[in-house]
């Protein structure tokens, strides 16, 4: 299937995961300081593992910059 | 009494100020020492923005959040915490109350914070603040446990309606964001002051370190700098300038300053001088 993470078309397998998504982005540890929204509502960490994602959605991997 | 003074002091006495006594400063259930909040944008590099945080003592530090680049070296936040500072997320770049409130959201997932900065912009020229947007988000962040800050015009009515539906301060521009021109409306930042009931922060504008002093001299609790520190041409001594500015301004508002006049008032007695 196909997602969008940060507005780029990523192919995921079906039913993968939030954890998945942010696996593919290939980050040094995605640790503290990093955030995930699917469809505009927030997947707290402790639910990546269990979040599947459908078809189509839209995924934000956001994280702490330099900003105000 | 017939009177030349031009600027009433405040109707209620002032606190007294020996030097060198406590003078915390508390935000909702947080009790700060120093009343320099920084913003991290713009430092050219981690190195320089740990030694500002330093450099102007601050205790509280805005950060923001941004799609994730792979590329991106070194982690602000553990910058920040090794500083041993609080991170105050902000919603810069929103442009509407739904993205000001799910970006404070992520901010409370990555940061485990529930204090936000909260800007809603209306107009990417001025970056000022879109009231009716700034004051719903505030409202619906408030009902969902946040401790919001909201950065707002300097419109005394507006901040009234902050404090009114929650915000545990308020944060007006003494001028656009970046802009460095000071405080474009002292009269508007003491009708702020004298109205609210929670700290005002002088929420950007400040250029140079006597911005920061006026401010403080007018009654704000605290100012919120980021640019005229980060893009400093020494960073970290203009971190200094304004950490003292700050401790100056906010120490000669409480020692009371004297009225202004429009004549000269002698200062040494008048009587007594010899006849020559």
């Amino acid at each position: 299937m196909k997602v969008l993470v940060n507005g780029d078309e990523t192919e995921l397998a079906e039913g993968a995961t939030v954890q998945a998504a942010v696996e593919a982005l290939e980050l040094p540890a995605a640790g503290r300081g990093v955030a995930v929204a699917v469809d505009a509502e927030v997947v707290p960490r402790t639910e990546w593992h269990a979040h599947t994602l459908e078809d189509g959605a839209r995924i934000e991997v956001l994280r702490a910059i330099q900003g105000g | 009494m017939a009177s030349t003074d031009t600027e009433p002091r405040d109707a209620e006495p002032r606190p007294p100020a020996p030097v060198g006594a406590p003078d915390p400063l508390s935000i909702a259930d947080r009790e700060l020492r120093s009343r320099v909040l920084l913003g991290t944008g713009g430092f050219r590099s981690l190195d320089v923005l740990a030694a500002a945080v330093e450099e102007s003592g601050t205790e509280l530090v805005t950060v923001a959040l941004r799609r994730i680049d792979p590329s991106q070296r070194g982690s602000i936040v553990d910058v920040l915490d090794g500083a041993g500072v609080a991170l105050l997320p902000n919603t810069a770049g929103c442009f509407t109350a739904r993205d000001a409130v799910l970006t404070a959201r992520l901010a409370r997932e990555a940061f485990e914070t529930d204090w936000v900065k909260l800007e809603v912009i209306g107009d990417d020229r001025t970056l000022l603040p879109d009231a009716p947007a700034l004051l719903e988000a505030a409202e619906e962040l408030v009902d969902d446990g946040f401790t919001v800050l909201p950065y707002t015009n300097d419109d005394p009515v507006l901040a009234r309606r902050l404090e009114d539906v929650g915000c545990a301060a308020v944060m007006p521009a003494g001028s656009p964001i970046g802009s460095g021109q000071g405080l474009l409306n002292p009269y508007n930042l003491r009708l702020i002051r004298e109205r609210a009931g929670v700290p005002v922060i002088l929420d950007a504008g400040v250029g140079t370190a006597s911005d920061a002093a006026l401010a403080m001299e007018l009654g704000c609790d605290a100012i919120l700098c980021a640019t005229a520190i980060s893009r400093a041409e020494d960073p970290v001594a203009m971190a200094r300038a304004i950490r003292l500015a700050t401790e100056a301004g906010r120490l000669a508002h409480r020692a009371g300053r004297i009225p202004r006049r429009l004549y000269a008032q002698a200062s040494t007695p008048e009587d007594g001088r010899g006849e020559f």
